[in-house]
This record gives C-alpha cells, structure tokens and sequence, in this order.
C-alpha cells in the first residue's frame, strides 16, 4: 500500500465515497430492526398515561435544513396524540416551523384523521418572535401573544381554546427543535416555573447537551434520526397500521451504512498517519545512527 | 404530479445541484444559488415576523380598526395604547441604519439586554445550576429491592459525580492545576473526553442525515424525469 | 446622557424581571408579561434591521460596482422577490402568509427550503473529510476521545450488536449497545452537566453585572 498516496487522497473522492454510501442504501432500503430506548420511551408512556381531552403543546422550532432529523419525530407525536384523542395545539418558536407544522398537517391530519375537526381536536396557533421572551410572554397567559391562530381567525372563537388560559394549562409539551429557542428554553422557561411536564425531539447534535436535564427536568427525548426511529418503532409495536408513515424507519439502513463509513475512514486516516511515522522515526534514527 | 408541484420540484433539484457544485470547486453556480439563498432568507424572516408578531402585538393593539381591514379579527380586539411604547423602540432600533443618529438605537438594544439579563439570570440560576447540583446528588450505595449491593448502578453513580467535579476541578483556572487538585482536573479531562467523543458520533448522525434528505429529493426528482 | 439613560432602562428591565420571580403577584407577574411581549414586538423589528442592514451592504457594493457586484444584485433581486410575494400573500390570507398555495409558500418550498438543507447538508462531506484528515489518536486523551466515538457510531448499529454479541451475560454491560447507553447516561451526562454549570455561572454573573451597569462595553463604540 502506497502510505503516502493514501494520506494524501483527494477530498474529493471522499465526498463521493460518502455519496455513494448513502445512495446506494437508499435504493435498497435494507430494513432495520430499532428498540426504543427508556430515554424515547418515557415520551411515549407519558402520551399513552393521558387521559382523553387532555391537552399537549406540540411546538415546532426548527426548519428544513434538519427536516430529515426532526420531521419523522413531529408527525409520529402528532399521530400518537391525535390517536388517543388528545387536544393536539401547535405553535412554532422558530419563524420556518410555521411550514413544518403546515407539513405535518398536510402529512398527518389530512391524511390519517381527517375526521378531526380543526379548533375541537387540533389547533396551529402559527409563529411568533421573541426566542424565549415568546416563551416566558405565553406562561403566565397565552393571549399575551396569540390573539388569533395562524388563519387570523381570534382564539376566542375557538373553542378548544376557551378553558386555556396558559401554558399551565397543558398536560404536556413536546418541544422538536434544533437551536436555540428549543427544548432547553422551553424548559428554562416553561417546564421549570410552571411545573409543566416537557418532552424533546432533538438533533442528534443537541441531543448529548440535554441529557443533564433528563430525568427531572427533561420527561424523555428523542434524539436524531436515531431517536425518531426508537419512537416510530415504539408507535408500530403498539399500532401496527403506522407502519407504511414510518419515515425514520426507513432510512436508518443508510444511517448505519454512513456510520461505518466514517469509522473506516478514521481507521485508514489513523493507518496511514502512524506507518508515515514510524517511517519517518526510522528514517531520523538511520540518519542519526 | 401537478404542474405547480413539477415547478417546485425542478427549482429545487437545480438549486440543490448548484449548491452540491461547491465541492467539486467553487463555481458562479455556487455563487448565484448563495447569494440568492441570504437574500430569500432575511425577506422570508421579515415576512414572517411582520405578519405574526408585528401586526397582531403591535400594529393591530395600537389600531385595531386600521388593522382590522386586512385580518377582520384583530378589527375585533380592544386597543392597547401601552403598545405604543415597543414600537417607539423598534423604531428607534431601525436608527441603527441612519449614522447621524444610530447612537439612539442604544435605548432599544438597553431594553432587550435587560429583558434578556434579568429573564436569563432567574432561568440559568434555577434550572442549570440549582436543579444540576440536586440532581448530582445520587446515592454512591445503591441497593436491590433485597436489600443486596446493586454494584452496577452504585459504580455508575460513583462515575457520574467524580466525573462531574473533577471535570468543574479543570475548569477552575483560579488555582494551579498540581498535587490532587491536578489529578483531579486531569481526570475531568478524561470525563470531557468521553462526552466530546459521544458528541462526535452523533454530530456524525446529525449530518449523516441531512444528506440522506436531500439525496431523498434528488432521488424523487429523477424519478419523475423518468 | 448618552450612557445614562441605557444604563437606568437595562436596570429598571432587568430588576423588574429577576423581583417578577420573587414576587409573582400585580405589578410585578403583569409587567412581566408585558415586558415579554415588548421584547418580541422589538425582536421582531430586529428582523426589519436585518433586512436594512442587507439592503444597505449590497446596495453599497452594486453602486461602487465592488468585486462580484453582479452576486449583490441577485441577493436583492431574491430578497424583493421573497418580500413582495409575503406581503400581498399575507394580505390576501388574513395574515397567513404561508397559507396552501400562496406564492410566498411555493417560493419557500421551491427555493428556501432546498437551499437551507443542501447547505447544511453539506456538511455530511466535511464531516467525511475531516474524519479521514484530522482526526488523529496522537495522545491519550484523543484516543479515549476515538473511542468513545466509535463506541456512539457503531452502538446501535448491527454491526455493534454482532461484534460483542459472545460476551457472556456476567460481562454483558461490556457490548457495545449497553456501552451506548452507559456513556450517554453518565459520563457524558457528567461532562455535559459540568459544562453546563459552569456556562450558568459565568452567564448568572454577567447578567447582574449587565443589570447593574457594571459591564458597559456593549454601549461603547458607537
């Protein structure tokens, strides 16, 4: 093997190389078998302990950058609360969760439960600014901010909204984000002061910083595309007729396959650096010597 | 497949494809599909921002009949003239962008860097530091429902808070790191170590995963060519 | 007066949030709220200035035809574009100017969209890249580093489960799946809580020395 060739690949082929890892599991879907783990499956006990007309906040903050990680993970809560006949209310901290929640709409509500009826089972409330300070403005009264849902159409008009005053109100809140505002504001500023039970779905980027949270201050969290998977694997173990919307499920062979790519390519880095040293190590001592 | 969603499907391959250029070689393709992504997105925030929070908290409480023309249902709600005061700010923070006066921007900025020094100093003090430290504090003994010795959890929770201070010990740069306290920090570096690995492997996951969407949508995209 | 009357407006806001905690009765509990929504309200004009500001910048460039001026025009021309097509979507949609088949929501799914996720996206190459270049057990703590990783990256993968799977049950916290679950749950958890605190410190310091006018340096300068 050529040492130096091999240290000194260009990057470019590696770009194809990981192209082509992900590619080509793609068109063969290799099917997975995934177990939820007691982080992911706390979420989805707590769902299933709810009483029926109980109410959950299902808040969208993120954007289709990190829809592949996080959208899988809002449509299966959505699915599950709206399953067991929950009041399902959504919101967006982030301005492009707007779309993602109109998505999930699109995804879930007007395909699997269009038997539900929009202001008596199902509300999106839309979009407003302020991070944290939207947060912490809707705790103590949800119409400091949202006097009308995303149609313009007044909250007091709707009438799953008449015996909500504030977040307290809510059974649970299930926060999917990737940034900041996301699950550790609405637990700084929510879940804490209001003693409100909050739930995550996370990048698998911000999953790791969350888990000193977990499990007082953090119900459960789903992490990545990984997490979303354990919870999608969770919902079909329990309601077989989900299992051709499982999104996550179907593109963790890929996962897998990029993974074990990247491990080779730290092996072989790693090959290549320590024989290019030891060759340099005998090379110094044969000129010492 | 209707027209409207073949449009969409086409731009956004052709975008996506000028983006993917970059790592052949930077390239006017790149270039173009850059700069129109930073112009599309600060118009798509401001939109946003101006429909969702500007006028039904600001525009549509200060006057609500005035609003009401284009979303009836603010038309509705009573005025609230205290909010005439927010967009006194937010007209002062636009300032910013007027040299001979930017200076009065300052009053708007005053007033987040408080909202968010006093909002943050309560949050930060209860729920990542208050309720961090009462969560560290895990038995070191932890037994079976028998009454035996549960070594696994006891070592586990051993783990946990030695690794937490003696990682606090490393960043405590008030005091050389020699003697115990040396150890002890060196250890935390270790701790830190296993957490920035694990941070690795699932940053590794996290992009991992952008791409296979967007080689989803590439895919879907030849797929309705043939 | 330039400094003074910032200085009293950071200390009335930032005192009237932290006794809000306090005392979370009237006045205190309402102006909180209030004060919540004045913060949202300018945050969002924040976003105005965002849009000046990147007038300002490529208007400048385009009028002193500066290096890739031609890019500046493509970066104002997406921006009207995107601006013009939410305003009169929000206008004929009661506000929502996302609303199913408005030209501003096509214009999102056709441009922002993709273009968000790709540049994300990548990403995944780099990640590939560096993996390959630098990541490198050269010390001890980079070793342990590696293999925490791999532990992560294989763990739950069929590959992980199989490669430990002979472990006989006595030691069977030692394969790799249960490995996977061990790391995240405490000695990550230890580092991370670690990192934590000490970020809350620094930042619950740095709030009473803002609220206090203590620290000044964000008002200097203009």
């Amino acid at each position: 093997m050529d040492i130096e060739r091999l240290r000194r690949i260009d990057r470019r082929w590696i770009f194809l190389l990981m192209a082509a890892g992900v590619w080509i599991p793609l068109l063969f879907r290799p099917v997975i078998t995934v177990k939820p783990s007691p982080i992911v499956a706390a979420i989805f006990e707590k769902i299933e302990s709810l009483p029926e007309g109980s109410k959950v906040l299902l808040s969208f903050d993120y954007g289709p950058s990190t829809v592949p990680e996080n959208q899988p993970m809002a449509e299966a809560i959505a699915r599950h609360v709206l399953h067991r006949r929950l009041k399902l209310y959504m919101d967006a901290a982030w301005a492009t969760g707007q779309a993602q929640a109109e998505q999930c709409i699109e995804s879930v509500i007007r395909t699997d439960f269009e038997d539900r009826v929009y202001g008596e089972d199902w509300v999106h409330l839309g979009y407003k600014a302020g991070n944290q300070g939207m947060i912490n403005a809707i705790l103590g009264g949800i119409r400091n901010l949202y006097t009308t849902d995303v149609a313009g159409k007044s909250v007091d008009e709707i009438p799953m909204m008449r015996d909500v005053q504030g977040l307290r109100d809510m059974s649970l809140i299930v926060d999917i984000g990737s940034g900041l505002p996301g699950v550790k504001e609405w637990i700084q500023f929510a879940g804490d002061p209001g003693n409100i039970p909050v739930a995550g779905g996370v990048t698998a980027v911000e999953a790791l910083l969350l888990y000193p949270y977990y499990p007082r201050q953090l119900l459960g969290l789903m992490g990545g595309l990984q997490g979303a998977a354990e919870y999608e694997a969770a919902l079909v173990e329990k309601y077989p007729e989900y299992l051709t919307d499982s999104k996550a499920l179907t593109i963790m062979g890929p996962q897998y396959v990029a993974h074990l790519l990247i491990v080779v390519l730290i092996v072989l880095g790693n090959v290549a650096f320590f024989a290019q040293k030891r060759r340099d190590d005998r090379t110094r001592k044969g000129r010492a010597g | 497949m209707s027209g409207t969603d073949r449009l969409e499907l086409w731009i956004a391959a052709l975008l996506t494809l000028m983006i993917y250029s970059f790592l052949y070689k930077d390239n006017p393709f790149y270039k173009f599909a850059e700069h129109l992504f930073v112009g599309v997105s600060a118009a798509y925030y401001m939109v946003l921002a101006f429909w969702n929070t500007l006028i039904p908290n600001c525009f549509g409480q200060i006057s609500p009949t005035l609003v009401g023309g284009v979303v009836p249902s603010i038309g509705m709600q009573p005025a609230n003239p205290i909010r005439w005061v927010p967009l006194a700010f937010g007209l002062l923070l636009l300032l910013r962008l007027v040299p001979p006066v930017a200076h009065l921007s300052r009053w708007a900025m005053a007033l987040v860097i408080g909202y968010a020094a006093g909002a943050n100093f309560t949050r930060y003090l209860q729920s990542d530091f208050m309720v961090q430290v009462q969560s560290s504090m895990v038995p070191f003994v932890v037994r079976t429902e028998a009454g035996a010795i549960d070594v696994g959890p006891s070592v586990s929770n051993v783990v946990l808070v030695v690794g937490l201070l003696s990682a606090l010990a490393y960043f405590f740069f008030s005091k050389e790191h020699t003697g115990l306290f040396g150890r002890a920090s060196r250890l935390g570096i270790w701790t830190l170590m296993v957490a920035f690995g694990a941070a690795f492997g699932y940053t590794v996951m996290a992009r991992v995963s952008l791409l296979i969407g967007r080689l989803q949508q590439l895919g879907d995209w030849i797929g309705s060519i043939f | 007066m330039r400094r003074q009357i910032p200085l009293l407006i950071t200390f009335f806001v930032g005192s009237m949030l932290v006794l809000a905690m306090f005392i979370p009765h009237e006045p205190f509990s309402a102006s909180n709220d209030e004060l919540s929504v004045w913060f949202d309200i300018i945050a969002s004009f924040a976003f105005i200035l965002g849009g000046g500001n990147l007038l300002r910048v490529h208007g400048d460039k385009i009028y002193r035809r500066r290096r890739d001026w031609i890019y500046s025009v493509v970066t104002l021309a997406g921006f009207f574009v995107m601006l013009a097509a939410g305003i009169v979507s929000g206008a004929r949609a009661q506000g929502n100017a996302m609303s199913a088949g408005s030209l501003f929501a096509f214009l999102y799914d056709a441009a922002y969209a993709p273009m968000t996720s790709t540049m994300f996206s990548l990403l995944a190459f780099f990640v590939a890249s560096a993996s390959y270049r630098a990541f490198r057990a050269k010390t001890r703590e980079a070793t342990v580093l590696l293999v925490a990783a791999f532990i992560i990256l294989v763990g739950r993968t069929p590959v992980g489960y199989y490669l430990t799977a002979w472990i006989p049950p006595p030691l069977e916290f030692l394969e790799i799946p249960n490995l996977f679950g061990w790391i995240l749950a405490y000695p990550n958890t230890a580092g991370q809580r670690a990192i934590m605190i000490g970020i809350a410190l620094g930042i619950i310091s740095t709030s009473l020395r803002l609220i206090l006018g203590i620290e000044r340096s964000h008002f200097s300068g203009d």
